[in-house]
């Protein structure tokens, strides 16, 4: 197995990062690929705080994941927001039913 | 340490893939509460206690209670939560550029090289990245407040019924 370096660390963050954009990219279900958005942003976080942890003794990685957690929290509120709108006035929740903008 | 970081991170991966294959969002939900929770983790184990303290309460605590919150409120049915026949084709697709930019993103991360860095005593503690956060991130951080505020008023304009 050997020792665990920094390249391991961004590994993990691209394959999570990849497997959310498949999420977004794939399933049609407006919760689920908000789901999808916030385990990208987590991803993301990953690699700020491994870069963080290996950079010289600086701790502007954990500062900027914060940032990111807060965007996320905000993402997730309004998006949650939108979505229960969304389902107020056309009951369904998955994306391939909203077309009033193609029709 | 190395057997802890494999854990983790199988852990992680496994709720992603359950979150993204599972058909009930509510499961997917709690799948990826499984994934955040192993990633806090793998902060505490880069010394992140900020972070880590932050990714438990807020992302698998606030964030996931108000995703889960909303798919109880919406009380889907059956005939809601059915999705169309999987599109082979699209999943075939999706899932070949997903894997195609994953690789060649792992292969730029491979030439990435570390340098071997001793850590100050505070590092990644809540008073070290709380002293940077009001000092050399003030800005942004007021920023961020002024986001969230913005944020708060426009979920309220949007739940509103009448506008």
């Amino acid at each position: 197995m050997g020792a665990v370096t920094l390249n391991h660390y961004l590994y993990l963050s691209a394959i999570l990062f990849f497997i959310g954009a498949f999420g977004v990219l794939f399933r049609r279900n407006l919760l689920v690929m908000l789901m999808s958005v916030e385990l990208m942003l987590n991803a993301v976080n990953l690699s700020f705080v491994a870069f963080a942890r290996h950079s010289a003794g600086t701790m502007d990685g954990h500062v900027i994941a914060f940032f990111v957690m807060a965007l996320a929290a905000a993402e997730a509120g309004i998006g949650l927001a939108i979505l229960v709108m969304v389902f107020r006035n056309r009951t369904t929740v998955q994306a391939d039913d909203l077309t009033l903008m193609r029709d | 340490m190395a057997i802890l970081f494999y854990i983790f991170a199988a852990l992680a991966v496994l709720g992603g893939l359950l979150m993204v294959s599972l058909r009930n969002p509510l499961s997917g939900a709690f799948s990826l509460i499984l994934s955040l929770v192993s990633l806090a983790g793998l902060f505490a184990m880069l010394n992140a206690e900020f972070v880590f303290i932050l990714q438990v309460l807020v992302y698998a605590g606030a964030i996931m209670v108000l995703i889960i919150f909303t798919i109880m409120l919406l009380n889907l049915n059956k005939e809601e939560l059915e999705e169309p026949p999987v599109a082979w084709m699209r999943l075939i697709f999706t899932a070949l550029v997903c894997a195609v930019a994953a690789f060649g993103a792992i292969r730029i991360f491979g030439h990435v090289e570390a340098p071997k860095i001793e850590m100050t005593a505070d590092f990644g503690s809540i008073e070290g990245v709380g002293r940077l956060m009001l000092s050399d991130f003030l800005y942004p951080f007021e920023v961020i407040s002024l986001v969230l505020l913005v944020a708060v008023v426009g979920v309220v304009l949007l739940a509103k019924k009448v506008i």
